[in-house]
């Protein structure tokens, strides 16, 4: 029997389980935090920040944060909800995410959180940054682009013998998404798919496969993003 | 009540966007009897003839024209609108901001498999009646202040019929989850 703990989040109380995540905890009990990269709700690589939250008064990452008893989460608040609009809008500026010409609109991570947020225009200059394309795999192309570099891929898609296909490059602003290209021919249509699917913007395409589900019909267009964990 | 004009242009966009707000069919009769147009693509009038209450900026600024016209409905206008993607970021002229400028005209003009048979003296226009291509693709509001941003490419009908007669009518503005969209 694994040890519970109790804690609130806005007030409310929800209970955890010892050792996972505050965001775990609060999708069990129905309250949904805004997460970026975070892809299973176990291994979140915590690169992004969207989905922080006050912990007794102190700004944490809720998806690396472990609960706590007696914990003390603020989440939904007006101050963390423009703070992770910001947080959006930088992400939307300091990349190239021109939305109307990406096979990933309406299925777009980044895009669902901005519509959440009803960002309208992102308050900060568009930075227009230097990004090359990796086109070389034959069923997988990198729009870097697009990248937000929050590692989903790097984690999570892993070769036959276990070995990761993708890995990060330099550092800092300099970071950048590699494919192994001779690994990435050998891979099956399902992993190349779940690379597509894995990756929450339009970074990782597969080719020939865009613009295959109509306007209307795709994941983001008519249900807000975290509607499924709390309505 | 005297009605609010308005006026609309399309900087470096497609005219989608104006194609968007005549989508929004039958209500354009709503329309008119809470504005009159002014300067306009869908009147054709040219110059400002009156202060103008609302502006509606479609696309970008590509070249100096774009400029002189945005700085031109600033000063009379009293409330700007950027709509659609391109006025808001660019859009997809500003797919060329990291293509040297050069290199875009050559392609165009020199080397592109339509231009590179058909232009034997090998010009690129450079009169100086020509508005001059900018080294890239600016937003609206890096040039001057915008107020109300309304995205989609193009913005949805439904949303310009209900931020343009809100802002008109003083109504609050509520906007439903479908029609904020960037595609």
């Amino acid at each position: 029997m694994s040890e519970t703990v109790t804690l609130t989040i806005d007030g409310k109380d929800i209970s955890g389980i010892k050792g996972e995540t505050i965001v775990q905890a609060a999708k069990r009990a129905g309250i949904y935090i805004p997460t970026l990269c975070d892809f299973d709700g176990v291994t979140s690589p915590g690169t992004c920040r969207v989905c922080t939250v006050k912990v007794d008064g102190r700004a944490a990452a809720a998806c690396k944060t472990r609960v706590a008893e007696g914990a003390v989460v603020e989440c939904d608040t007006p101050e963390l909800n423009e703070l992770r609009k910001m947080l959006i809008e930088m992400l939307f500026v300091e990349g190239n995410h021109f939305c109307p010409a990406c096979e990933k609109s309406g299925n777009c991570d980044l895009q669902a959180l901005a519509y959440r947020f009803a960002m309208m225009a992102p308050r900060f200059d568009y930075e227009f940054p230097d990004r090359e394309i990796e086109a070389r795999p034959k069923k997988l192309m990198i729009d870097r682009n697009r990248c937000v570099l929050c590692q989903r891929c790097v984690q999570s898609i892993l070769t036959e013998n276990d070995e990761p296909l993708f890995t990060v490059s330099n550092r800092g602003n300099k970071a950048i998404i590699e494919i192994d290209v001779k690994k990435a021919d050998g891979i099956d249509d399902e992993l190349a798919q779940k690379a597509m699917d894995i990756c929450p913007v339009g970074a990782i395409i597969r080719k020939r496969k865009g613009f295959s589900e109509p306007i209307g019909t795709r994941k983001y267009d008519k249900t807000v993003i975290g509607s499924d964990i709390q309505g | 009540m005297s009605k609010k004009v308005v006026a609309t242009t399309s900087l470096a966009g497609c005219f989608g966007c104006h194609m968007s707000l005549l989508d929004i069919d039958e209500r354009i009769l709503d329309l008119i009897e809470l504005v009159e147009f002014n300067k306009s693509p869908i009147d054709d009038i040219k110059t400002f003839t009156k202060r103008c209450d609302i502006g509606l900026i479609e696309g970008g600024c590509c070249n100096t024209e774009n400029v002189h016209v945005l700085k031109y409905f600033r000063e009379n206008c009293d409330t700007l609108i950027a709509f659609g993607e391109c006025a808001i970021m660019g859009g997809l002229p500003a797919m060329r901001n990291n293509v040297d400028l050069q290199e875009c005209l050559a392609e165009a003009y020199l080397t592109g498999p339509t231009t590179r048979n058909a232009n034997p003296k090998k010009i690129i226009p450079n009169d100086d009646e020509i508005p001059q291509i900018l080294n890239r693709v600016v937003p609206c509001q890096e040039i001057v202040k915008i107020d109300y941003y309304l995205p989609g490419c193009p913005p949805r009908a439904d949303l310009i019929w209900l931020a343009v007669s809100a802002l008109v009518t003083g109504n609050p503005l509520e906007l439903p989850y479908e029609v904020i969209k960037f595609d």
